[in-house]
């Protein structure tokens, strides 16, 4: 599904990722922890395609085919989904029709009609109940006034909607009570499948416990320092950091 | 020779033909004695700092266009709100086109300025209102002195115009440079209801300057919903003025869509002479190339407990220049008055300019008014977050200034003008996306 080779990345000729290597295949859950200013959102970011980050180095190939060239759009287009750390306020434009746009323009890229306004709601419908998401808050401008939350529940209703191949949750746990965590997990979980992947990127074991990875990788100073499998988290919430970095030294 | 003194030469030739009472002869001489003292505005004038005239003035404009020239209804359906039945007046180089209008004299008077200045069954109307709240200053005194043609419209009391009226202006001026000077009267009784939709169209490549005068009066309880399309091409310049006069309980609505022209002078003027008064001030400026429009608006709230809300938006790309100007003078009398103004303007390119003025004069102690201003850019961090949803740069660009100029669509009463604007957004922000928000 992804592989990243050797890659470097700078901002503002800062260097932040400095040779990373990655690879997910479909139908696992990996997730990425490390401690503030490893370069974790900024790895989410780089795969999404953001300009504002310069790639020095290195490769990103989704499927076999490199994306790293491929605008932010087309990238969303061959099935990368990104749920954002901070979702954008964006006051005028309500969830439904921030969705329908979304959705047709995927689909318009593709070669296809429009889909058709019935198969649409009834999608928008089923999705919302998986999320447990009220009806009302479909009309709503788009993270416009919306709780923490509200808001990361909304990316995962987005998800849901537009089916990617890879899912990366940057932070997806940060701002979020209990019975939200459950909810947005339980979605997340609904959605996995063998013939896609997720990358959940948190700074907390928490939100591992209801989306059980496969293999958990630790990010320090532009590096995947350290990878295991999900006894590594459980290592990392009782220890911190500060012992991979010692072990590094 | 310079315009104004061409103007001034062609104005014995006018008042020979047109037929007129003497009333209305003593106030073109006057205003013309005015034009003629004053001359056109410069930059010198404070009102006109920012917006100059010198290239408009240049073309060798002819004062009365001679030839009218055949249109086709088929040629011009699209400048039309087609798709809604209304009343039309339609006219062609200044002439009255009857094959395109649609008329009436039912029980309310949708007809002709030319007609109503010279008999004698509209004397009294003409007598009370004509050119009395009109300024008089330069470019509205030119008007009145060659005011002769354009829509008259009276609404007597009580009666609700279940059709909007659309007040068109062609020009085809296929020989040389055509200089215009409509005049527009609009009088709605007490409890009366009209909606009306003016549009401004050069059909020509030749320079064309318009410099429209409208007077609305507002009675009791009077509501008036008034739309102007200027999407013009860029031969074309135009100078609006537009005079409100409102009593008591009355709405008055003025929205203004200004997506193309030359030079794009809106003077819009509303003055409250009763209580409980609304006046409603709106528009969206999108522009790019080297156009430029300018709003001034002015709000005089003499009477207590009235209200006004103004609500500009503006998205300048490339070299255009924008201008906002918006007064708001609260009489001593004119206490529990609540003024709301807001100004906001997204400038794509660097090369593009806004002057904005906020311009607040409150001699009242217990008003609420408030007034914002915002200049800024379009936020990248948003548009990445549409481009990672799938949606491409410049529809997501798109969606972010159709979102950011809404606010002002979502107040549209008519939704067969609302859906054009729309339509006619989305062309001019090259995007075929069904915006439906």
């Amino acid at each position: 599904m992804l592989k990243i080779e050797n890659l470097q990345a700078s901002i503002n000729d800062k260097s932040i990722l400095k040779g990373l290597n990655l690879e997910v295949k479909a139908g696992e859950v990996h997730a990425i922890m490390g401690p503030n200013g490893a370069g974790k959102s900024t790895l989410a970011n780089i795969i999404a395609g953001k300009e504002e980050y310069e790639v020095t180095n290195g490769t990103i190939e989704l499927n076999g085919e490199d994306i790293s060239e491929l605008a932010p759009e087309e990238r969303a287009h061959n099935g990368v989904f990104l749920s954002f750390q901070y979702p954008v306020e964006i006051p005028g434009v309500s969830v439904t029709n921030f969705i329908k746009t979304a959705i047709n323009e995927t689909r318009k890229a593709k070669g296809l009609e429009d889909m058709p306004a019935k198969d649409m709601l009834k999608m928008i419908r089923e999705k919302s109940e998986l999320l447990e998401i009220d009806r009302k808050f479909l009309s709503r401008s788009l993270n416009e006034g919306f709780s923490g939350g509200e808001k990361k529940r909304n990316e995962i209703f987005q998800m849901a909607m537009l089916e990617p191949k890879l899912a990366i949750l940057d932070e997806t746990d940060s701002g979020l009570d209990i019975d939200a965590l459950r909810i947005v997990a339980n979605g997340v979980n609904k959605l996995k499948s063998k013939d896609n992947a997720v990358i959940v990127i948190t700074h907390y074991q928490r939100l591992l416990d209801y989306i059980v990875p496969d293999f958990v990788h630790v990010l320090h100073n532009g590096k995947i320092v350290k990878s295991g499998d999900a006894s590594l988290a459980l290592e990392l919430e009782a220890k911190g950091y500060d012992w991979i970095k010692q072990e590094l030294v | 020779m310079e315009l104004k003194d061409k103007i001034l030469s062609s104005y014995v030739a006018f008042e020979n033909r047109v037929d007129t009472n003497s009333d209305v002869h003593q106030i073109r001489s006057e205003a013309f004695q005015n034009f003629e003292d004053l001359g056109f505005p410069t930059k010198k004038l404070e009102a006109w700092k920012y917006t100059s005239l010198n290239t408009v003035l240049k073309p060798d404009y002819s004062i009365f266009p001679n030839k009218e020239n055949d249109i086709e209804l088929s040629d011009v359906k699209k400048y039309f709100i087609h798709d809604i039945d209304a009343y039309k007046l339609v006219f062609v180089d200044g002439k009255y086109n009857s094959f395109l209008s649609e008329t009436t004299h039912d029980n309310f008077d949708v007809c002709l300025m030319s007609a109503a200045l010279s008999k004698q069954k509209y004397r009294a109307v003409i007598e009370n209102y004509f050119n009395k709240i009109a300024k008089q200053d330069n470019l509205t005194s030119l008007n009145t002195a060659f005011a002769n043609e354009g829509a008259y419209i009276y609404i007597p009391k009580n009666v609700e115009v279940k059709k909007p009226i659309q007040i068109i202006n062609f020009t085809t001026g296929s020989e040389s440079a055509t200089m215009l000077q409509p005049r527009n009267l609009i009088v709605v009784e007490e409890n009366a209801h009209v909606q009306i939709i003016e549009r401004h169209q050069s059909l020509t490549t030749n320079p064309v300057l318009t410099n429209a005068v409208t007077e609305i009066f507002a009675d009791k309880r009077a509501f008036v919903d008034y739309y102007k399309i200027q999407n013009d091409k860029t031969n074309a310049s135009l100078v609006d003025n537009t005079f409100i006069e409102q009593q008591s309980n009355s709405v008055v609505a003025v929205h203004t869509f200004s997506f193309g022209g030359n030079i794009t002078r809106n003077n819009l003027n509303f003055y409250q002479k009763g209580q409980h008064i609304d006046s409603i001030l709106k528009g969206i400026t999108i522009i790019e190339g080297k156009q430029h429009v300018d709003h001034h608006t002015l709000v005089h709230h003499i009477e207590p407990n009235c209200e006004s809300h103004q609500d500009y938006k503006g998205i300048y790309d490339e070299r255009s220049t924008g201008v906002f100007n918006g007064k708001v003078v609260v009489e001593k009398e004119a206490q529990k008055t609540n003024a709301y103004q807001q100004n906001n303007n997204i400038l794509v390119n660097d090369k593009a300019t806004i002057n904005a003025k906020p311009q607040l004069e409150i001699f009242a102690d217990d008003v609420k008014c408030s007034h914002g201003c915002t200049i800024g850019q379009l936020d990248n961090e948003a548009l990445f977050y549409m481009q990672q949803r799938g949606i491409p740069k410049k529809e997501g660009k798109a969606l972010l200034m159709y979102a950011f100029a809404n606010t002002v669509l979502e107040s549209v009463k008519i939704p067969e003008v609302k859906q054009r604007i729309t339509e006619l957004i989305a062309k001019k922000l090259g995007v075929d996306i069904g915006f439906d928000l």
